[in-house]
């Protein structure tokens, strides 16, 4: 049932100031056809933990645990082996297409090269397919858009072309990280409605700060704070119901749910706070919290919180 | 206080047929003194473009800017540099909002130094306004890549308030950050705004943060306002399609 | 200050960069210290075209001076020539581009004075204007300058341009400060680290330039450079028959090349300390 399994994953930098502990024992499984949702706070590790499923982290990085894909473990894999699959049957859309897409290519032309690699169609069908796929992506006018360059396109209609690109080789599982940062509200909506359709028989890790968006689009959520998860649940329960105090407090802020902020800043990486790491920041902090670093504690109806509360 | 008269902003473009972008075209509103008015729109409708047409920071192309009855837009160099303190604006991106090279000490200095405040009163000031937006005072020795986005966009604030103006344009000032720093920074200015009876100029594209933030809205698309009126007005009752829009989206979350 | 330190940490970590700078100033003292360092005056005769010995190190040449104290000497006059340049060449380069940023209509008319140098063949010009031009150090040094600051000019100016539209200068305009005031504490400390390395290409252009022109008997022959040695040695008409080029042309020429080298070396040093984009590594 489970198509990727992470198990105990740290993913540490070294840097001059210590080491940066990014990811720091994350065990999280990814069914198929679920579309998880990953939230947290700027700097909590949600992208890092995403490029280290693709094994795009540099190769100074200290790696441990493993991310089990379809019975293989992808941290053990050679360098070729992992490059088929990262083109084929996992793909990734990303934060920043202005980034992502070249600015000097035409966005058909990209599109094309990946089909091309991995379905090996000549340039006539490649161009024939490409335009398929961006109108399956609702890009209007896709005959005259695959010959346009990616400036010329608004930050909606790049974000569809990266979306085109990830479904280029059809892959089981997709991993988005913020796809829908710095879009207008409206276009936003029409971003996110194209990813639940394109993800309809597929497994997709949607890693965002937007709640909202999480709310619309995910099926589970996962909370990850200063560099492990603190709570596993499905959408409406953790919409309707948090309950880790950092993930009620997350609920909180939002301008519709009255604007209540976490006290506080966010823990560096390098040095966490002892026992519970959101201890310092926490409204029900206790005795213990300050002590004993909480295990993830699996309840009854399935959900799975760190928290001495519910301990 | 602050009447806006038929603004209008055209960027050129091309040099042999010139053609025009007009992000703001024929713009009129008025602000009272302690109110806030939020403007909303999609990207590239002209909010910021506004903006900075009402500070001056891009000389508009026509128009009325009266603050107090002074027009803005006739004030020569001079005029405009003395005048200028007493508006202020707060940008989007916290981070290059402030010089690099500049300690935060420094950065919350820079106003008070402009202002002519005494040297001994200066470090005592700073020491103050680090305090007034909820900073520690080890800040003060960091440099802005050392300090997250919301805490630099409380230094922005601080630097703000030390030249005590009296009205604000606020560029998206929490689109950069979290929703839990969105909510700190928000809660901050809406503090500061209650003490020390600030005009706002909220923009956002956020319906939810300008509900939460004005006591008016006004709705701004493709360089036009095409909608003004009370929150709730807007909110129950919205007229532009766009307002409609926007309002019905938020209901889908 | 922290920002300068940790640099310059960098730098230190930076083996090439730490190359190039100890070459330098071994090239800097020498000039500097010329006079105790050189076992004779340079202008002293003795006999002609004598090889090495323990007498002089490096031989004489054909009036019989001490081949290795005119080198040292002439050290002084290729050093002062690249430096003096460099210097005047970045800060007419770095004012010109500060204010063509900042002003947009002053920028235009300086743009197109620095488009014409630019268009201009810059080596036949300064070939023929030292052709016409009394040969002295300085008039040298005027023409290096005359065709060293635009291109400075333009990169400052374009460095100037985005920093301007930076939301702190906005604010700093918003509270009050006048433009010379945000273009002296706001944005020359921010396009500093660029001016150094404009100031280190130019020393390491005018290096070549000098060496070339003073080769071609353009320089100055009463202060002799590496450039006016290598003319001289090559004047001499059996200079490749027998085996004299080897301590009379070799140095100085070796000379160049290594000024040249260690020049590169704290520019590709420099470029990547100061340069963020080439620092940052890739995730
Ligand atoms: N190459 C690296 N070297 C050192 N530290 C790194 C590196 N890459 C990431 N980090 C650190 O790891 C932590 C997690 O970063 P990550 O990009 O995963 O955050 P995020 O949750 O995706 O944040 P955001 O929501 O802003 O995208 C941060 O503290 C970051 O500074
Ligand atoms: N300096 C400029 N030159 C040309 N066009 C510009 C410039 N600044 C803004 N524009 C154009 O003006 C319009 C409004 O932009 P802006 O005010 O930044 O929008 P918003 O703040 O609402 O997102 C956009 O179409 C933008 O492309
Ligand atoms: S373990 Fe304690 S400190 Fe941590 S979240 Fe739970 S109650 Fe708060
Ligand atoms: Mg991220
Ligand atoms: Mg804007």
């Amino acid at each position: 049932m489970n198509l990727l399994k992470i198990k105990a994953l740290r993913v540490y930098f070294p840097t001059d100031d210590g080491i940066v502990k990014a990811v720091d024992g994350v065990d999280l499984n990814i069914k198929r056809e679920e579309i998880l949702g990953l939230i947290g706070e700027t700097g909590c590790g949600k992208t890092v933990l995403g490029m280290s499923i693709m094994r795009l982290i540099q190769s100074t990085t200290l790696t441990d645990g493993e991310i089990i894909y379809k019975d293989r473990d992808l941290l053990s894999l050679s360098d070729d082996e992992m490059r088929k699959i990262r083109g084929g049957e996992i793909a990734m859309v990303l934060q920043n297409p202005m980034t992502s897409l070249n600015p000097v290519i035409r966005v058909g032309e990209q599109i094309a090269e990946t089909i091309r690699l991995h379905q090996g169609l000549d340039k006539k069908a490649a161009r024939k397919r490409v335009i398929e796929m961006l109108r399956d992506v609702r890009i209007p006018d896709p005959e005259k858009s695959v010959d346009s360059y990616p400036h010329q396109l608004s930050g909606g209609m790049q974000e569809r072309v990266m979306i085109a690109m990830a479904l280029a080789s059809d892959p089981e599982l997709i991993i988005a990280d913020e796809p829908t940062k710095g879009l207008d509200v409206t276009v936003k909506r029409e971003i996110i409605r194209l990813m639940k359709e394109v993800t309809a028989k597929r497994s997709m890790l949607f890693i965002t700060h937007d709640l909202g968006a999480a709310a619309e689009i995910c099926d589970n959520i996962a909370v990850m704070y200063a560099g492990e998860l603190l709570e596993h649940a499905s959408v409406d329960s953790i919409f309707s119901e948090p309950l880790h105090p950092y993930s009620e407090g997350l609920l909180n802020s939002l301008p519709e749910r009255g604007l209540k902020p976490i006290r506080g800043i966010s823990p560096s990486l390098i040095d966490t706070p002892q026992g519970c790491r959101f201890h310092p920041r926490c409204d029900y902090a206790m005795e213990i919290c300050r002590e004993k670093h909480p295990e993830m504690v699996k309840l009854e109806d399935g959900r799975a919180v760190r928290c001495f509360l519910y301990a | 206080m602050l009447e806006v008269k038929g603004l209008s902003k055209y960027f050129s473009s091309g040099i042999l047929r010139k053609r025009y972008t007009k992000a703001v075209d024929d713009v009129n509103f008025s602000i009272k003194r302690g109110e806030t008015l939020g403007l909303v729109g999609e990207s590239g409708c002209g909010k910021t473009t506004l903006g900075r047409s009402i500070l001056r920071l891009i000389e508009p192309t026509a128009g009325k800017v009266l603050f107090d009855g002074i027009d803005i837009l006739k004030l020569n160099k001079k005029e405009l540099r003395t005048f200028r303190p007493r508006m202020q604006m707060i940008f989007q991106d916290p981070d290059a909002s402030l010089n690099p090279r500049m300690k935060i000490r420094e950065s919350i200095a820079e106003p008070l130094k402009l202002q002519r405040v005494e040297k001994c009163e200066i470090e005592g000031k700073v020491q103050e306004l680090i305090e007034r937006v909820g900073l520690s005072p080890e800040h003060a020795n960091r440099y802005p890549h050392q300090l997250s986005g919301g805490q630099n966009q409380r230094v922005v604030l601080a630097r703000v308030l030390a030249l005590n103006p009296d009205f604000i344009v606020a560029d998206e000032p929490t689109s950069a950050l979290d929703v839990s720093v969105q909510a700190q920074i928000l809660n901050l200015i809406q503090d500061l705004k209650r003490e020390l009876n600030l005009t706002l100029l909220f923009i956002s594209h956020d319906l939810e943060v300008v509900r939460y933030m004005s006591d008016r809205i006004a709705v701004m698309y493709g360089g036009k306002i095409v909608e003004m009126g009370d929150v709730e007005d807007i909110f129950n009752d919205a007229k532009h399609p766009y307002t409609k829009l926007l309002v019905s989206g938020k209901e889908v979350v | 200050m922290r920002g300068a330190l940790k640099s310059g940490n960098v730098f230190c970590k930076n083996r090439i960069g730490v190359t190039g700078l100890g070459i330098l100033s071994v090239f800097i003292l020498t000039a500097i210290f010329a006079p105790f360092l050189a076992p004779y005056d340079p202008c002293e005769m003795f006999e002609p075209m004598a090889p090495p010995d323990s007498q002089h190190v490096l031989g004489t040449n054909d009036i019989g001076q001490d081949i290795w104290s005119e080198l040292i000497y002439a050290s002084r006059i290729s050093l002062f020539i690249a430096f003096t340049t460099s210097i005047i060449a970045t800060f007419i380069g770095t004012l010109s581009g500060l204010f063509s940023g900042y002003y947009e209509r002053f920028g235009f008319f300086v743009m197109r004075v620095v488009d014409l140098f630019l268009a201009l063949p810059r080596l036949p010009l300064i070939i023929i204007l030292a052709v016409f031009m009394p040969t002295s150090i300085w008039n040298l040094i005027i023409i290096f300058v005359l065709f060293g600051w635009p291109i400075t000019t333009r990169i400052i100016r374009s460095e100037v341009l985005t920093l301007r539209t930076r939301p702190y200068i906005d604010s700093e305009r918003m509270m009050g400060a006048g433009d010379l005031y945000i273009l002296g504490r706001h944005i020359l400390p921010n396009i500093f680290p660029l001016v150094v390395v404009q100031f280190v290409m130019e020393a390491r252009h005018v290096i070549l330039a000098e060496a070339g022109l003073s080769f071609l008997g353009l320089g100055d022959p009463t202060s002799k450079s590496w450039g006016m040695m290598l003319h001289y040695a090559f004047e001499y008409p059996t200079i490749f028959i027998s085996e004299v080029w080897k301590w009379w042309m070799l140095p100085p020429g070796l000379c160049i090349v290594v000024v040249i080298l260690a020049l590169v070396f704290v520019g590709f040093a420099l470029e990547e300390i100061l340069n963020p984009r080439l620092r940052r590594e890739i995730v």
